[in-house]
This record gives C-alpha cells, structure tokens and sequence, in this order.
C-alpha cells in the first residue's frame, strides 16, 4: 500500500505540486433486509482505489482511481497535478494551511464481535424472528429489518511525512412496522427511523438492541396510531426524546457551524450558514445549559463520527461549539483554521471513499447531558407534548428555519404521561428554539445515536456522524403546523 | 497486494491524456463471459452479471474561485448467483481472476445462508432492445481546462456585477452492461454535462442549472446572466404573511416536489401498501390537465434502455388526464399480478422492486411570462429546497422556497419576497393546476431529472416564513 501512495506523492511532486495527500481506501460492506417475513435485500460489495489531492500553482486538484499499479497511480498523480493547473486559471487567493505535524501511527476502532464472521444464517435468523414478531400484530400491513456492517482501511500519506492506517468496524440495525388503513399509513421504528441505531461497534451493538423483544410493541403502536389524538396546533412546551433531539443537533447545530459552509463554499448546493464569522463568542446561541462539543476522540463514545485522524491527517479533537448557552466554535480545516484566529484544523476533514474529496464534516456533535432523571422531567411538566423517533426533517439553507414530524407522541398532563398523539411536528427558528431548552436530562439518559447518511458535496458525499443527546425538554414551541389545515 | 491476472478488458483504442475511453461493448462482452464462465466451472446454476465503468469529473467554484476541482474513474463488476431458489449479490472493484471468484464465492455463500424464496423467478433469456444514442464524444472529451473557462466567465460577470458565484461545471462518461448465463446481454453508454450556478448579492441570491448530454447545449454564460440577474431583483425582500397563495412554480420547483411521487407508481409499492395510489387507481386522483407517461426513449431522457435484471423498458401511460392508469412491474411483481414486465426493475435482490426513472409529464402552452401576466396576486417560485414527505398517504411535502421568490401583482413581479416553509399535498397541489408551460427537461437537487413543465397553481400552502 505505501508503495504506490509513494509513487503517486512522488509523481504529485515531480509534476509541481507544492502539497500532496493520498488516500488509499478499502471499503467492505455487507446488507441484510427483510420484508413481509421475506429476505429482501442480500448483499456484500468491496471497492479499493486510491485518490490524491495537490496543490499546484497556488489551487486544488484532485483524481482518483482503481488501477492500483505503478503506472495507474502515477497516471492518477498526474491528472491531479493537472487539474489544480487548470483551477489556477480561476483562483483569486493563494490557500494557506495551517500547520501540522507528520504522524506514523495505526488505529483500530474499538469492537468486541466482527460481524463479517458471525455465520450469515444466525443474522438472517435475527431479523426474521423479529420480523415475525412484527407480523404477528393484527393490522400491520408492512414489517421490515435491517443490518448493515461496514469494515474501512484507510492508509493515509502526505507530503509532510504522515503514514496513518486506520480501520473502522461500523454496524447498523433496526426493524419498522407499517400500518395502512382508511386514508391513513402509520409507521414506527425501533431504536430509531430511517434504518436504526449506527454506530463504531461490532456485532455487539446488534446483541444489545434486542430487535426480536421490542418488536411487538413497535407493531402495536404503528396500529394504535390510527386510533390516536391527531397532535394539536399549539405553541406549548415540547418534550424531545433522545434520538430525535439527535437529528435537531445534526440540522440546526451540526451543518451551521462547518465552516466552508459558512465561507460559501456550499452555497450551490448545501446552502450557507446564519453563523457568520462575527457571530463567534458573540452569539447566545441557547440557553444557559445548553453545552454543546464536536468531539472525534474515543473517549466520547463509539460514534460514527469517532476516529484517531481525519482525512488530512489532523488528529482527532473535542471543540466546544456552544457552552453555557454561548456560540464558542466552528468546524474547520487545514485551509480554514487561520480565518477563525486558530493556529491548527480542528480535524473534521472527512470522505466517503478513495474516489472523493475530503470536505469539512459532522464529527460527533453532541448535546452534553444535564441533571434531571426523565421520570423527573416529565413529572415536572405540568402540560406538554412528548415527540419520539423522526419522522420527517427539513431545514433552511441558511439553517434558520426547522420543521420536524415524528412517529409518535403522547400528551404530558400534570407529570404523566397521557393519551397517544399521531402525526407530531414542530417547528421554530434555531436560536429561538435552543434558547428555550430548560432541561436537559442526565447521563443515564445519554445515547450516541448514529446518523449514517449525511448527504453534503458536489460530487454528492454521504457520510456517518454522530450525535449524543439525552431527552429534553422547550418552552414555548410552535407545534402542529405540517399538517394544519389553513 | 499480491498481483492476479487481469480480467479487466483491454482498451481498444488509446486513452486521451485528458480524458478516458470506456471500454468498448465487444470488451465488455468478453468480460462477461469471462465471468460467467468462471461460474460454470464453480458449478453454479444460474449467474448474472453487471459492470459498471464511471469516468466523471467536476469543477467546482465559490467565492469568484475554483476551489475543487476533482476526476474519477472506476470499474465495477457485480454478480448475482441464483442457486434452489436463492439468490444473493457480490460486488467488487477488484478486477482479477482471484478476486472475481472471490465475489462469486460471497455471492454463492450468502444465497446459501437464507430459506428458499418461492418468488424467485428463474434468469430471462435473450432480450430485444430500442437502441437509444445518448453518448457525445465533445462530453466525453472535455477538459479540466473547457470547464475552468467556463467557470472564470461566470466568475468574472459576478465580480463586474458586485456578485458572488458559487456552482459546478461537470461532464463525464459512463456504461453499464449486464449478462447472464441465459445468454442476455445489453449494454449502455452516455455522456452527461451539467452546470449550475448560485449568484449571491446579500443578502439574496439565486441559481440557474441545466445538464443534457452534449456539452454544447449548456448555455453556460446564459445560466449565470440569469442567475445574476434574478439574483439582482431578489434584493430587498419584503415579509409576506403565510398563507394559501396562488404560485408559478418554475420547471426546476415542480421537478423537485412532484419527483416524489415516483415511487408511488411502483406496483411494490402498492404491495406493500406504502403508496398513495393504494385505493385510488382509476379515480379522478389529479386535474384533467395532468397527464403522465415513464418514457425512457423520450428525446430529452437519459438512461439506458434495461432496467436491474435485463428487460426492456417500455413507455408506459402512468395518468392519464388525472387518472391514475398503471404502475410499473419488476419480473416478479408483474408475475404476482398477472402482468407484463415493463421494465422498471431494480437489480436484484432487493426489497422494493421497480419504480419509473423517466417521467414525463405532456405540458401545456403557457410561458411563465403568461403565467406572470395571467395573475392578479401571486408569487413566482424560482425553486424549492430540503424537501421531506411528511404525510405519505395525502402526500404531504414540506420544504423551504430558495434563490428567488418574488411576489406578483397585477400581472407583474412587483418586488422580491423572503423565503416560505411550505407544506402541501402534491395530490391536492396537482388538482389545483391553472396553467402548464412547455415540458422541459428540468433539472433540481431533489428528484431525477424529469421532462416538466412549469406550473400556475392555485391555494398552495405557505406555512411559515424564515428570516430572510
């Protein structure tokens, strides 16, 4: 491996370049679906390539391939060196990185279970069970699980001297029921929507879910819905519970603060950002207890967003992007660090595979946990409006303006927990809203949930980040307005 | 990596320095073989092969600058074995012998890991193609160089206008073929160029964005003088109470909103009961001057003439005047409903099984200006952004307007407007349709590209307003 990520350094040199960073990848995925107590979706893919970005007569380039042979790379090599003089005819500064250290290190994320050997048949086996346990409830229409394992080598090499091998273990699971009657489809999941829980484990993480036990109350409550409250039109205090305060982060915290955003590098595309660069140390983004860190380290947990290097060979960090209420960082780069006042990346530079570019993303963006015990939050809530497991999410391009739907709801009434709401959905200005968090609940509650597919990047990128957060709870809420009859 | 002879077709003619040759259809055929025969000697019953090969590259420009700009190239090779009624999928990008065996190896050992699948329906045989022509040597041969003068143009009109550019000048070129041991093969190849720019004059902005096969029908420096110029007008955006509005919806925002419907038409989808069609095909779902066709061989479409497994698309009359008069079938599905194929399925295995990639919707003859001039209070909708499904039977969407909004009054834009969450049923949305325009091929951010007019409708529900 290092052989050619040297030859291809070499030519990057020879041709011109002034820096150079290859990424070999080897990329392994295996997915298993079930529907309707059938085997959907089996399949196991591999990819290995290497791609390289220079910096050439002051701008960028970048070309990958799959030819991995002395000639291929070298090929690869030279077309970067190209291209970045072909962005020099339209560059209007010279680009500066911040300076860093060359590493020689390998790391491994933590994993108890390989799930590549875990006998294919027991797996299937797991989902059917708990896809029959699904069906089992009268009146659900559609069952469905899923596993997905992913295993990524990385060998990282620059011009300054780094050599970083990395190997992620990623395991993701979850099950859904779907219930259609009258003029009505109802749907819920479990850990989470959209595929599950994801996470930086092993095949452990599937043992500990317990897909086959919950599987019944998830199917009962997807019919249940159709005999449910539809959620009010009110503005009210809400209740979020852990998974889908997760995906709140992601959109109205998380995207914001990347810093090309916020430069303009995504105005195309992913939009820009309301955190312009006076806001910093300037913005009360929420409230007093509201902390908020991007942390990469494995000491956070193991989040999609976890790992020992990014993919410019920065080491992990933990940034503090909101404490105590106050706008304290963003998410930046080699190439962006100096336009913040910072003398270093904070390392966030991340890609999907060999063929694409490193771009400033999500690490693991997390709500740090607060002091209240969840029985003692709700018991605490006079009248409010509990939401859980996403549903439907969308966002401003400039991250101002959120609607969320969830799966479910219930009614908090004088501390309880009430009667079932259908069709859930908030909605609010991200300031606003985070300023009117009051409680945040405490660590026993905290989850790392895992969000694998963040869609950023032109060519489109999707990557995993991960969010931790723990139920809390906002005042003054606009809610009910997706599906308000006006 | 220990070195394997190489099954990977040879070119049959020399590579550009700038740019790539796909290999050639005979090459891929051989490549195929090669496969498959390796199979046979494993013993396998039944074998099916794809490759894909992706040759694309993108300039992309911010803040006046290029700031990406990126090339890749790869091969896949995927195999699909079908053994007593099982079926599973390896793919690899590993293109020797070892490896290929390797991936039939997976392939065999997890279709052997599950319970029988009754469904399962044996290979097709040899198939009959339309041929379609969508491959432009000027696209395949552009150069990093083509398109940063390109971009340094757009670039220079902002900064003479006091603008911001940001956007993407892409081209590339790609082929897929699929075999099997039946003796089906087909094969496809295209160009695709696509350019897309966002002028910024804060605190507005708007975008522009086009993509065909031939490079040469990108009016590159015409979608940027738009986008400037719309960019210009968006300035000094006034607040607007939410609301019903009547809205002009251009190609790009109908595009956006109504690719969601897609999968809709997919009789899985009915199966499964997850469609809003469940119950009301055959019903007067949409207005009489709604009318829908999945055609791949429509002269604005892309995409190949095969859909997963190696049968022919057909066109296929999804609504007709409002009505709601077919779906799409995969081998199976169809088989499960007494149907023909038409064309539409997803590689296999998988779990939802078909769905039409070339809608086209029959326009009308009204041009936005018409629209414009036709309304007495209204707004113009220059594009539609984060759009999610919030109710999947009434087909509620929400979504933000982007890069352009402005407010008619008595037949003429008056002023720009700051941007709305909408949440609207398309159902509903497409029952309230006063005027079409021409079908165009439009292309957005959230959807395939669609052959769609731009639309005038009435009662569209703006929810809330955002801060700018």
């Amino acid at each position: 491996m290092w052989d050619l990520s040297t030859q291809a350094l070499d030519t990057a040199r020879i041709r011109g370049a002034t820096y150079a960073d290859v990424r070999m990848m080897h990329l392994r995925q295996r997915d298993l679906t079930t529907k309707n107590g059938q085997v959907g979706t089996l399949a196991q893919s591999e990819s290995i390539g290497l791609g390289i970005r220079v910096l050439a007569s002051g701008a960028w380039g970048f070309a990958s391939t799959d030819r991995l042979t002395g000639p291929g790379v070298s090929a690869c090599a030279a077309q970067a060196v190209s291209i970045a003089k072909a962005s020099a005819i339209a560059k209007r500064k010279e680009v500066v990185m911040a300076s860093e250290k060359a590493y020689v290190d390998s790391w491994q994320s933590p994993f108890r279970k390989d799930p590549f050997e875990i006998p294919l048949e027991s797996q299937i086996a797991l989902l059917l069970a708990a896809d029959g346990e699904m069906r089992k409830v009268q009146g659900v229409t559609l069952t469905e699980t899923g596993m997905q394992f992913r295993k990524i080598d990385s060998w990282f090499s620059s011009s300054i001297g780094s050599r970083i091998h990395q190997r992620k273990m990623i395991t993701g699971c979850g099950i859904s029921a779907t219930a259609f009657q009258g003029e009505e489809i109802q749907k819920r999941s479990y850990p989470n929507s959209f595929g599950g829980q994801h996470a930086l484990q092993g095949y452990e993480l599937v043992e500990s879910l317990d897909l086959v036990g919950h599987a019944p109350r998830i199917a009962e409550e997807a019919v249940a819905l159709h005999s449910a409250t539809q959620c009010p039109q009110i503005n009210g205090t809400l209740i979020l519970g852990g998974s889908q305060l997760g995906l709140q982060i992601h959109e109205s915290v998380g995207h914001p603060i990347e810093l090309d955003r916020v430069l303009g590098e995504e105005a195309n595309f992913a939009g820009t950002s309301f955190l312009t660069l006076d806001q910093l140390n300037n913005l009360r983004y929420g409230s007093d207890i509201v902390n908020v860190v991007a942390d990469a380290r494995s000491d956070h947990g193991h989040g999609l967003g976890t790992f020992a290097y990014d993919d410019e060979g920065v080491p992990a960090q933990c940034t503090h992007i909101i404490k105590d209420g106050q706008f304290r960082g963003y998410l930046s780069n080699r190439e962006t660090a100096h336009l913040i006042g910072l003398e270093r990346s904070s390392g966030t530079m991340r890609t999907e595979s060999w063929n694409r570019l490193p771009i400033i993303r999500m690490t693991n963006i997390s709500l740090l946990p607060g002091t209240w015990a969840l029985a003692d939050l709700l018991a605490d809530t006079d009248d409010g409006i509990f939401m859980d497991t996403n549903r439907s999410w969308s966002i401003d391009d400039r991250r101002y303006q959120f609607q969320f739907s969830t799966e479910i709801a219930w009614d908090i009434k004088n501390g309880k927990r009430m009667r079932m709401l259908k069709n859930p959905s908030y909605s609010g200005i991200t300031t606003e809203f985070w300023n009117s968090c009051d409680a945040i609940c405490n660590a026993k509650e905290w989850t790392l949930w895992g969000t694998p597919n963040c869609g950023k990047g032109q060519p489109m990128q999707t990557m995993g980040t991960g969010h931790g957060a723990s139920p809390s709870r906002f005042r003054k809420v606009n809610i009910g307005a997706a599906f308000a009859k006006q | 990596m220990k070195a394997q002879k190489p099954v990977r077709p040879k070119h049959s003619g020399a590579a550009r320095p700038d740019g790539v040759v796909l290999f050639g259809e005979r090459e891929l055929q051989t490549a195929i073989a090669t496969v498959l025969r390796i199979a046979n000697s494993a013993g396998v019953a039944e074998t099916e092969v794809h490759i894909e090969e992706v040759a694309d590259s993108l300039t992309r420009f911010a803040n006046n600058a290029i700031h990406q700009n990126v090339a890749e190239h790869g091969l896949t090779i995927s195999v699909r074995t079908v053994v007593d009624g099982r079926t599973a999928r390896a793919t690899t990008n590993r293109i020797d012998e070892h490896s290929l065996r390797g991936a039939i190896d997976a392939s065999l050992s997890l279709a052997h890991s599950q319970p029988r699948d009754p469904r399962l329906l044996p290979l097709p045989g040899v198939q009959r193609y339309r041929p379609v022509k969508r491959f432009v040597p000027a696209t395949a041969g552009a150069t990093p160089l083509d398109r940063a003068r390109a971009v340094k143009q757009a670039c220079d009109l902002a900064v003479k206008r006091g603008q911001n550019a940001a956007g993407i000048f892409a081209t590339g070129q790609s082929q897929s073929a699929i075999g099997n041991s039946r003796g089906l093969f087909a094969a496809y190849r295209e160009t695709h160029a696509e350019f897309s720019v966002t002028m910024q004059e804060a605190p507005a902005a708007s975008w522009a964005k086009a993509n065909a096969a031939d490079v040469r029908d990108l009016a590159t420096q015409a979608l940027a003088a738009r986008a400037s110029d719309k960019a210009h007008r968006a300035t000094n955006a006034v607040e607007l109470p939410p609301g019903r509005y009547t809205v002009i919806l251009e190609p790009s925002a109908v595009l956006d909103l109504v690719g969601f419907l897609f999968y809709d038409f997919a009789a899985t989808a009915l199966q499964d009961k997850r469609s809003c069609l469940n119950d009301r095909m055959g019903t007067q779902l949409f207005g009489k001057n709604i009318t829908i066709y999945d055609d791949a061989y429509h002269r604005l479409q892309m995409g190949a003439s095969f859909d997963g497994e190696g049968i022919p698309r057909q066109r296929v009359l999804l609504v007709d005047r409002g009505v709601p008069k077919n779906l799409v079938y995969a081998r199976t599905t169809a088989k499960a409903a007494r149907k023909k194929p038409t064309g539409h399925g997803f590689a296999l295995p998988n779990e939802y099984g078909e769905a039409p990639m070339n809608l086209v919707f029959s326009g009308g003859d009204s041009s936005v200006e018409n629209m414009i001039a036709s309304t007495d209070r209204g707004l113009l909708v220059t594009r539609l952004w984060y759009i999610r499904e919030v109710d999947p039977y009434e087909k509620i969407m929400t979504g933000m307007t982007r890069d352009g909004l402005f407010l008619v009054e008595k037949g003429k834009v008056t002023s720009a407007v700051r941007n709305f969450r909408f949440n609207q049923s398309i159902l509903e949305m497409l029952r309230n349709v006063e005027l079409l325009g021409p079908a165009v091929r439009a292309t957005g951010e959230e959807a395939f590209e669609m052959v769609i007019p731009a639309m005038k409708v009435r009662n569209f529900h703006l929810s809330e307003v955002t801060k700018f």
